[in-house]
């Protein structure tokens, strides 16, 4: 085995990627066989770029790239599958009309006389599924009908189920519970003893320290280093090579201020519908009230409750002072009464994608910027969204350019821009800085904190307990759709969280997993 | 590239978009269409690059134009409207009928039309909303309905109104348009306004391009969506008054498959099917580009079957360019 791990899997020298700049200056990068390797760097530094060169999405302008020594230059997504080269993206790219067998086994369905054979598709499937331990989802329910984090462990189990020397996992536990982490990395080191190479980007560094040999930084298109991963100690050093500032460290090492006032700006009680059980909580002026959870728990759905967006069935809501109970029937009950949401799906329901920074910044804050008879001032609202830009740090060409070109980290920043316009006393982040780049992600977390010193009151979400720990001032755990547990800073623990957010499931299975995370 | 932190300086060095050289370049496209056309048909025939020509071409088009303006809106939504051309017929004969039988005045008479048609309108609108039903499918019972009820109402006889109405469709003396087509024009200017600078227009390129996210930042859908079907509805009630007022007569028969030329002149002027895009202005030159590409093939003597040929290609490769321009666009 020792000798496998030596031998090179994968070589790229000197490769370049021209679009209407060079976004990959002259990269070249080295992979094991039998080795994880992460890449890193800030969005828009070229990883995905790289990372579609090899698996063939995109070709390279300049350079070579060697396969097993051999020569490769994949012409397509196919050829690069055929060598062995396999790469499960960021976005899902599930079909979800149609089942999870035929989603597993596109392009490969068993055939009898050009006629699908269907007990055999389902039973290949299975084989796949029970192989990475998903053995909760049926091989005949529609794809459309698992939750992200399931369709997301389904698109790497389908990636595994090809020929697989070289696995490529962009961001794959963006989408994942710490369970379903746990199970994605058990069996990763399997493929790392088999000899499989995987490059594992992912902004989680934790993650990085846990599972990858070494790492790989790029800054701008251009290679830095490449160093084993145990030379960063702690690994949070990294992030200097990545953006090339010192202070990185030092803000995610900053004393959190706790600055909680005395009023209560949100209560609910009772909170039930669709997956929610009978949540009860509270949050106060100035506060940053987490809600940690495993990937189904309800804690989306209790944000959409809240926000009028689903149909409550029970429960109350009240707000500030007022001692009358409100319910939202629609978002926008909810926006008149102070509240803001930013979702967890930017692109599904939080951004008009193909539509500008302009337009997306200002669009739930339009009556604040119209004259008579509501025609938009043009000049203040593009003042006042190039204000946004500037505060945010948007990286946009102008405000003109459309969203859906912007990197993650800056569509985020939009998402998030379009409520600050708006003066809202309570603010629901779902997933805030899930998928974005470093640098992006502390200027959210340091939002948060200016919000706090307005005396917002902030629900924030996340499936990242670093994130939790790192910006709250109390963090509520959610499982199987009930609030089971809260801590305030100084009592929190992460196998405190961690047991609790498996507490209302009771199967085997889960329980076990649950035992094994540190 | 877009995430890398660029300086200040080289940022605002970027030249800001819109301004007149920017609009002139975003209708660029569609004018040197119709300068082609406009020149291919004045190389072809002595009589095209006349006085009359235009009169011909402005006095013809009110009707579709301002229905085209208002399926430029329902577009921009993510809907369709196939119901214009039977509202049409159905006004017309709402109009007929008022005039004619009961002898009322045009001015009484037109606001019964007028509201007829935006009553449908809404109806088409409040049905596809509230009840979720796609507006095609909606539109399309509404394009049966319509067209029914005209026939019913006028016993299948067209109705001669006569002088009172047509001064509408006639150039005014010393002018060569007609009140119709200026009027068109003033809704092709209020519809571009409406579009561009107001609220209600920017929710309506907001909806066509994601109405949940739409309605996750706490903005109501649905009166706005019913809005612009009544609007709709209303252009379809006052393209009857001037089709009407063409013709002198009020039918039962008229506009069918008027629908197809409007959706037609919306995709010509680059308006999405998928909505979240569109130009009421650009409409304007797609109308246009249909109006000299019918005129001017009758100039040189091309037979009806010649004519709808020639049309489907030039509506194919209208729509062809502004796919090519749309991803230069991006890729820019």
């Amino acid at each position: 085995m020792t000798g496998d791990t030596q031998s090179l899997r994968f070589q790229a020298r000197d490769v370049c990627k021209d679009y209407v700049v060079r976004v990959l200056d002259g990269v070249s990068f080295e992979l094991r066989a039998g080795e994880i390797h992460a890449l890193l760097g800030a969005n828009g530094a070229g990883k995905s770029t790289l990372c579609k060169i090899i698996s063939g999405l995109t070709p390279a302008t300049k350079g070579s790239m060697l396969l097993d020594g051999a020569p490769y230059s994949p012409v397509d997504k196919r050829f690069a599958e055929s060598h062995g080269v396999q790469i499960v993206q960021q976005e899902l790219n599930l079909i979800p009309t149609l089942s999870v067998a035929e989603n597993l086994l596109l392009g490969r369905y068993p055939q009898r006389w050009g006629i699908i054979d269907r007990r055999e598709l389902h039973a290949q499937a299975r084989v796949a599924l029970d192989r990475f331990g998903l053995t909760e989802i049926r091989t005949d329910q529609s794809a459309g009908s698992l939750g992200v984090g399931q369709q997301q462990m389904l698109e790497i189990a389908a990636a595994l189920d090809r020929k697989c020397e070289l696995l490529i996992l962009d961001e794959p536990t963006a989408a994942l519970s710490a369970g379903e982490t746990e199970r994605l990395f058990a069996r990763l080191d399997e493929l790392r003893l088999r000899g499989v190479g995987i490059i594992y980007i992912s902004h989680r560094l934790d993650e990085i320290a846990r599972i990858a040999d070494r790492l790989t930084v790029l800054r701008d298109g251009k290679f830095v280093s490449t160093h084993a991963v145990s030379e960063f100690q702690p690994i949070e050093r990294v992030v200097d090579l990545m953006t090339g500032e010192t202070q990185a460290v030092q803000h995610a090492l900053a004393e959190h201020t706790n600055r909680a006032m005395e009023q209560t700006l949100i209560r609910v009680t009772g909170m039930t519908g669709g997956p929610v059980r009978d949540v009860n909580f509270s949050v106060h002026a100035g506060e940053r009230y987490g809600i940690a959870g495993l990937v189904g728990a309800g804690r989306t759905e209790l944000l959409r409750l809240i926000f009028g967006a689903d149909r409550v069935e029970r429960g109350e809501l009240y707000l500030r002072d007022e001692t009358a109970p409100c319910r939202f029937h629609h978002p926008h009950e909810a926006v008149a009464a102070k509240l803001a949401m930013v979702t967890e799906d930017r692109k599904q329901n939080g951004l008009l994608l193909s539509q500008s920074v302009r337009v997306n910044t200002t669009l739930t804050s339009l009556d604040l910027l119209t004259g008579a008879a509501g025609v938009i001032n043009r000049r203040r609202e593009a003042a006042v969204v190039e204000a946004e830009r500037k505060r945010l740090q948007i990286h946009a060409r102008d405000i003109e350019q459309s969203v859906g070109t912007l990197s993650g980290g800056n569509q985020q920043k939009v998402a998030v821009a379009k409520w600050l316009l708006k003066d809202a006393d309570v603010f629901l982040f779902d997933e805030p800085t899930r998928g974005i780049d470093v640098a992006a992600r502390r200027n959210i977390h340091q939002l948060f904190d200016q919000l706090a010193e307005q005396g917002k009151a902030m629900i924030i979400v996340s499936s990242d307990l670093e994130e939790l720990f790192e910006t709250c001032d109390r963090i509520g755990v959610m499982s199987a759709g009930r609030l089971v547990s809260e801590y305030a800073r100084a009592d929190w623990s992460y196998d405190a969280i961690m047991q609790d957010c498996f507490s209302g499931y009771s199967t085997p299975e889960r329980t076990a997993v649950s035992g094994s995370t540190p | 590239m877009t995430d890398s932190p660029a300086p200040v300086n080289e940022l605002s060095a970027v030249k800001p978009r819109g301004g007149l050289t920017y609009s002139v370049f975003q209708y660029a496209g569609l004018l040197g269409v119709l300068v082609l056309l406009v020149l291919i048909f004045s190389l072809m025939s002595n009589h095209f690059l006349s006085k009359q020509t235009l009169v011909t071409v402005a006095n013809n088009i009110p009707d579709l134009l301002v229905i085209s303006v208002g399926m430029t809106l329902v577009l921009i939504i993510g809907g369709i409207d196939l119901s214009v051309g039977s509202l049409l017929a159905l006004s017309s004969a709402v109009l007929g009928v008022f005039m004619v039988d009961w002898g009322w005045p045009l001015w009484a008479a037109v606001p019964i039309c007028l509201g007829v048609g935006a009553l449908c309108g809404m109806l088409n609108g409040v049905i596809s909303v509230k009840a979720g039903i796609p507006s095609f499918i909606v539109t399309l019972g509404m394009l049966e309905m319509a067209r029914g009820s005209a026939y019913l109402l006028t016993d299948s006889q067209t109705k001669y109104i006569g002088s009172s109405i047509e001064w509408i469709g006639v150039p005014v003396k010393g002018l060569l348009f007609s009140p119709a087509f200026l009027l068109a024009l003033v809704i092709v200017a209020v519809g571009q306004y409406l579009l561009t600078r107001t609220v209600f227009g920017r929710y309506c390129v907001a909806i066509g391009t994601n109405a949940e996210a739409v309605r996750m930042s706490g903005i109501r859908t649905a009166p706005c969506s019913i809005v612009v079907f009544t609007i709709s509805g209303l252009l379809c009630g006052l393209a009857g008054v001037m089709q009407t007022s063409r013709l002198s007569t009020a039918d039962p028969n008229a506009a069918v498959g008027l629908e197809l030329s409007a959706i037609a002149a919306c995709v010509i002027g680059g308006t999405s099917l998928m909505g979240g895009r569109g130009s009421v202005i650009n409409t304007f030159f797609g109308v246009l580009i249909i109006a000299v590409l019918q005129t001017g093939l009758a100039q040189i003597g091309a037979t009806d079957p010649i004519k709808r040929v020639i049309t489907g290609a030039v509506i194919i490769v209208a729509v062809l360019l502004d796919a090519a321009r749309q991803r230069w666009k991006r890729r820019e």
